[in-house]
């Protein structure tokens, strides 16, 4: 039983407040953002209590999303539930942001009064709500030179049309309603990963936690099929062949997923609603069908003057026409460091000492496969003993592998059925990312 | 509208919704509207515009229908009368064709939140309970909730609550729900919905229709619902079977509440329900929203309570992500201490050491802290991390590792070597106050171990003057006294400084009176001070704690899927990092240090009762301090091992059983009593608390059930000695149990069955202890003597019998129950 839902934007700002029942006056959000600002990071944050009241609260987005309720309701309902408002908003309005929120508060008020009534939950599902919410998304698209790009020399289709852009899926579902046109669909593949290399270089712990969403534009669609690797197998018992089966330890569906194709031919069923949701969700741990992407050859020493000298290699072991973006790698330094001189292998790279969190930076925004970059930092350490040397490392580096599935996970074909009348487009879309990537030192 | 004040913004609102022009412009009116609801939620009083935005209400205008509505229903309350002129337009839209509207029209009418408009709704809301559309339905059937809440004391209609149980079988799920919630609210003093057979099972095979939320719901209510028979109770479970499963973590975990309280008494079956949740919870930890992931290793650990070995194998979906935030990498190192073995210790430790260098210094303190906990299992491979960590001369490192070794040699004393060698030049980079005082602490009881110890606390003792701490000054003392002993041609000049300060300089009243303390017990002569300052150095004992049986399922059942698991990490963590009250108190060291310093002549001693009942106060020290007439010495040497307490036990036990009443007397060297104490707050107790509180007078606890359990049983035992006519030392054991089962006083049958037979002595003995316990009672203010009174009840063994040790000792507990119990008052 949920009593007060309301949104706070970071500075504490009031965007949304809505009371159910009338239990608690509303100067509860201010005591909820003094003791959330009071935190001093040890504490857990996620339920605080004050009097009978307590808060349950996510951030997403950069802001609070908070629930008041009694202490005997379940953390795991109101948790999903808060979870499940972020992704209908962002669904609704296209992003989540202060600025999003703050545009669209009509239209989520309206959503709160559908989903919740009297502190209890009613329904979340996109395809319901779709009949009941009327006010129109308002979205916050700043003006850019990029959209005119598109639009060739006398409205002739440039190259650029042939790749969605990526913001594309970053829009309101309702406004498909006026624009007939735009029915588009998206399949995601999204990998996460998290990995441990031990010092000697071995794996000592990989976890991929995989889902595939789908993200519907489309104003009615019947049917839609997604097909998987033929070999893919569920479990350790199933390998059959000699091919490169594609294995995941464990593996769980939407509930509106029919499997009746899947056990012979891998086949997904399913009618999406409209808006994002989560198809299928897999996990695999310890057994990675290929190497792990990056091999880190560090020789770490001090020089005859006391500064501390980090000569890094790393490789990315990536197939030669795939690359890594956005790699950031972050090596702890000893304490007291004060200055960075560094030498790095390409101009696009960049390397920083942040004092705040005793670390180097090393940003490395393209990263093609099959190759090695090198850089030499050297970081001046007053004080500087040998058992300094044991605070540097572990390196976390944190990345997006565009197109790539590190489980080998693939779309076969994606078919919508009735075949929509008018121009529809359909996105399958691969990323792999890590933001816990550990190599040991 | 930043820059106008809130008056102004209303004036200038009200306006422009009056303007006609507006009001003829569905487009500017609307967007006149939403601003008004803007100001509304970004906290600008704008109930003012009250009554034009009721007559904004009447409009075909679905959009603008309920932006109107979010208003009113805000401000109803401070406007009953003009909320009056709404009903009429909200009457009317719940005559309207589209079920939207009427759906719409509806819930903001009980909305309103007006008791005085009862009546008009009323009549729409029956008429909806039969309405074509779902949508209505649903939303009519929360509206008789609201309006009962809104008239808590008035008798709602018996019909009305027929009807609701019958929509129990509405067609749509939501309504079922709704019913459900709806009935539980209405029927709140009754207990609920009545679940009875043929409703459960009508839910339970309903239960595939609702969704994530419904099904929470349902499987929530069937926790009141208790089976006929085996045979059902087993059709429910696997009926329930699916959703144990289920990827949704609320309906797991609802679904596993359920399971708990329907196999109360089968605790084989709630085994393997637990064993059957472990994917799904194992896949919540690993979920995308960290707020789930924490929820889920909270209730990870409840579970590990009751079945240790739950998820050893999968210790490394435990280790720590390096991006993830520190109040999830903490829950998951206490989540990796409990799943240590043989086999992954090594690996454990590796990963635990990576973190210790960690930039966040709580995750760093609380991951030292962890692989402290391991050392209690594996302390060579512990201690050199720790003492690796010490290398890096880090302030806030060097303190979380000092205060960790601290810890383990109170608990593993055969560390206490290697831990001596590495405390060497620290001193340099502490920093906190806690670290230094744990520090002080060591070089006081391993002073002669550690060459330069009186260097080092030379150096404490030239700074005391600008000392802020009062705990370091304190400990300080403690420490130089007993460096004193152990090493005097070093550390006199010193100590004599440093009393000389405390005693004439120091301006705060509890170090000046310690050193006035150590001075007046130095005028008695060296042996003296040796007795009341060397006490003990370890507690291996506590070990008993740490490699604790697996609990019973129920005693944290109740507390699954609410948010107890969640605060109560709170509490926890702030207990585990360093600078916490309850902490300092409970941390064994600080036990140490009472006993050590308080318990002045060793020789504890008893009073007649109505002298504690008199003399009762919160301090420890002064129940220590009274004096009295039998001088009777406890201590905790020869150690007793939990085995040979129950042997002993057990062997009484049956003894005793066997033998009849008269056979009692013979016994010679064996005596067995019964008392019971009225006792409000003993049960209640924490057992660190209670444990700190009887070794304080040298009474070893070995058993306890936790808190707030009932029947609630604690296993204690001492030696006792007392000297008292000069000739030799007589020493007895002496094996106690304390029993609580909540039940209400019952003084006729407090001494019953064991001991019936028993002879004259111990009959009266009981009787005058029990006399003194009421005086005691009667003797508090009115305050306590109005609160409930439970009763204690004591069952005590000795071997050999020594009726005047027994009744010291049954002297001594009793008062520190009091005081215990009193301080939690």
């Amino acid at each position: 039983m949920i009593s007060q839902v309301f949104i706070l934007s970071s500075k504490g700002d009031h965007l949304i407040y809505k009371d159910f029942r009338g239990e608690a006056g509303s100067d509860v959000v201010s005591v909820f953002y003094e003791k959330v600002t009071a935190l001093t990071g040890d504490q857990p944050p996620v339920v605080m209590s004050h009097k009978d009241l307590h808060f349950v609260h996510v951030r997403q987005g950069g802001l609070y999303w908070v629930a008041t309720t009694t202490a005997d309701s379940s953390p795991f309902t109101i948790i999903e539930f808060l979870n499940r408002l972020t992704a209908l908003v962002k669904d609704y309005c296209g992003s989540l942001s202060e600025k999003s929120v703050q545009m669209n508060f009509a239209l989520i008020y309206e959503l709160l009064d559908e989903i919740v009534d009297y502190g209890y939950i009613q329904t979340t599902s996109s395809d319901v709500l779709k009949n009941f919410i009327q006010t129109e998304a308002v979205s916050s698209k700043p003006f850019s030179l990029f959209d005119l790009s598109n639009v060739g020399l006398f409205g002739a289709e440039t190259q650029q049309s042939k790749v969605a852009p990526s913001t594309a899926a970053t829009r309101p579902i309702q406004s498909s309603r006026e624009q007939g046109g735009k029915s588009e669909i998206f399949v995601d593949v999204i990998e996460r990963m998290s990995v441990v290399i031990g010092s000697n270089g071995v794996l000592m712990k990989a976890d991929i936690e995989g889902e595939i969403k789908v993200k519907c534009y489309m104003p009615s669609c019947s049917e839609m099929r997604i097909g998987l690797n033929e070999e893919f197998s569920i479990g350790k018992s199933q390998l059959r062949g000699y091919g490169a089966a594609v294995r995941v330890d464990e593996c769980s569906f939407h509930q509106a997923v029919r499997l009746d194709e899947f056990d012979t031919h891998r086949i997904l069923r399913l009618c999406p609603s409209q808006g994002e949701q989560t198809v299928m969700q897999y996990q695999l741990s310890d057994d990675l069908p290929s190497a792990p992407p990056f091999r880190l050859f560090p020789t770490i020493e001090r020089d005859s003057g006391g500064r501390l000298l980090m000569y890094l290699k790393l490789r990315c072991d990536l197939p030669p026409k795939s690359a890594a973006i956005n790699v950031c790698a972050t090596i702890p330094v000893p304490k007291g460091s004060v200055s960075l001189s560094q030498e790095l292998s390409s101009p696009d790279q960049s390397a920083e000492l942040k004092l705040q969190s005793r670390a180097v930076d090393w940003q490395i925004p393209r990263f093609p496969g099959g190759t090695q970059l090198s850089a030499l930092f050297k970081l001046e350490v007053p004080g500087l003993s040998s058992a300094s040397m044991l605070e540097v490392g572990p390196v976390g580096l944190s990345f997006e592998l565009p197109k790539i599935t590190v489980t080998g996970l693939q779309i076969r074909f994606l078919r919508l059925s009735p075949v929509q009348p008018g121009p529809s487009q359909r996105w399958v879309r691969y990323v792999t990312h890590s933001d816990s990537y550990t190599i040991r030192i | 509208m930043p820059y106008l004040g809130s008056e102004d913004t209303v004036r200038e609102l009200r306006r422009a919704l009056s303007n006609p022009n507006i009001q003829s412009d569905q487009l500017r009116y609307r967007n006149t509207i939403l601003k008004v609801i803007r100001a509304m939620s970004q906290g600008v009083d704008v109930s003012g515009l009250f009554s034009e935005m009721v007559k904004a209400c009447a409009t075909v205008d679905i959009v603008q229908k309920k932006l109107v509505y979010v208003f009113l229903c805000s401000y109803a309350t401070l406007n009953p009368e003009l909320s009056l002129l709404v009903i009429n337009t909200l009457r009317k839209d719940c005559q309207d064709p589209n079920p939207m509207v009427r759906s719409l029209a509806l819930r903001n009418m009980t909305n309103l939140r007006l008791p005085s408009l009862v009546e008009y709704v009323e009549q729409p809301l029956t008429a909806a309970l039969r309405d074509r559309a779902a949508c209505v339905r649903r939303v009519a059937v929360l509206g008789w909730a609201k309006l009962h809440n809104l008239q808590p004391n008035s008798e709602i209609d018996a019909a009305v609550v027929n009807e609701l149980y019958s929509l129990l079988r509405d067609p749509d799920p939501v309504v079922m729900v709704n019913c459900l919630r709806a009935l539980e609210e209405i029927l709140k003093e009754e207990g609920g919905v009545a679940i009875n057979k043929p409703i459960t099972h009508h839910l339970l095979n309903r239960l595939k229709d609702c969704d994530v939320w419904g099904q929470c719901e349902v499987l929530r209510i069937l926790q009141r619902y208790q089976p006929q028979s085996e045979d059902e109770l087993f059709n429910i479970l696997s009926l329930l079977d699916a959703s144990l499963v289920s990827p949704h973590p609320p309906v797991m975990a609802a679904t596993l509440s359920l399971f708990l309280s329907l196999c109360s008494g089968l605790p084989a079956v709630s085994l393997a329900a637990l064993e059957r949740v472990r994917g799904p919870l194992l896949a919540a930890c690993g979920s995308t929203s960290r707020e789930m992931r924490f929820t889920a290793l909270c209730h990870i650990q409840l579970l590990l309570r009751s079945l240790p070995g739950l998820m050893g194998a999968h210790y490394k979906r435990f280790f720590c992500g390096y991006a993830e935030p520190a109040y999830i990498k903490q829950r998951k190192m206490q989540v990796l201490v409990e799943l240590v073995n043989d086999e992954n210790v090594a690996m454990l430790l590796d990963e635990l050491k990576g973190y210790c260098t960690d930039v966040n210094t709580d995750t760093a303190q609380a991951a030292i802290t962890a692989i402290g906990r391991i050392g209690r299992s594996y302390s060579d491979s512990c201690l050199q991390i720790l003492t690796g960590l010490l290398a890096l001369k880090q302030d806030h490192i060097t303190s979380a590792v000092v205060q960790t070794m601290r810890d383990l040699v109170w608990v593993c004393p055969q560390c206490s070597d290697t831990v001596c060698l590495a405390l060497e030049g620290c001193e340099e980079t502490l920093q906190d106050s806690q670290g230094r005082q744990a520090l002080l602490w060591l070089l006081g009881v391993y002073g002669e171990r550690v060459s330069s110890a009186p260097y080092t606390l030379e150096v404490f003792i030239d700074g005391v003057r600008c000392e802020a701490s009062l705990g370091v000054k304190m400990e300080l003392l403690t420490t130089t006294m007993r460096l004193f002993l152990c090493r005097p041609a070093e550390t006199q000049d010193m100590l004599g400084r440093l009393l000389h300060y405390c005693i004439e300089e120091e301006t705060d009243m509890c170090v000046r009176d310690q050193a006035l303390l150590y001075y007046r017990l130095l005028h008695r002569g060296i042996g003296e001070t040796r007795k009341v300052l060397q006490g003990r150095r370890s507690d291996p004992s506590l070990g008993v704690l740490i490699g604790r049986p697996a609990e019973p399922i129920s005693q944290w059942a109740r507390s699954f899927n609410t948010l107890e698991p969640l605060r109560q990490g709170t509490i926890e963590t702030e207990s585990a990092s360093r600078g916490s009250p309850e902490h300092v108190t409970f941390e064994p060291k600080t036990n140490t240090d009472l006993s050590d310093t308080l318990s002045c002549s060793q020789v504890e001693k008893v009073h007649s009762d109505s002298d504690s009942a008199s003399r009762r106060t919160d301090s420890c020290a002064d129940v220590l301090a009274s004096s009295v007439a039998v001088a009777l010495s406890l201590s905790l040497f020869p150690a007793l091992s939990p085995e040979e307490f129950e042997h002993l036990w057990l062997q009484r036990q049956d003894l005793h059983s066997k033998q009849g009443a008269e056979k009692m007397v013979e016994e010679e060297d064996y005596v067995c009593l019964e008392a019971s104490f009225q006792s409000t707050a003993i049960p209640h107790c924490s057992p660190q608390s209670l444990q700190a509180g009887l070794q304080l007078v040298n009474i070893q606890t070995l058993a306890f059930t936790p808190p707030h359990t009932l029947p609630w049983r604690v296993y204690l035992y001492t030696h006792a000695q007392h000297g008292h006519s000069g000739d030799a030392p007589r020493s007895t054991l002496i094996l106690g149990e304390l029993l609580h089962t909540g039940e209400e006083n019952n003084r006729a049958g407090a001494k019953k069955g064991m001991c019936d037979g028993d002879v004259g002595v111990e009959g009266m003995q009981a009787e005058r202890v029990r006399e003194g316990v009421q005086t005691t009672d009667d003797g508090l203010s009115g305050k306590e003597s109005v609160r409930k009174e439970e009763e204690v009840k004591v069952t005590l063994k000795q071997q050999p019998r020594d009726d005047q040790a027994l009744k010291g000792f049954l002297s001594i507990l009793k008062t520190v129950l009091h005081t215990l119990s009193s301080e939690r008052n």
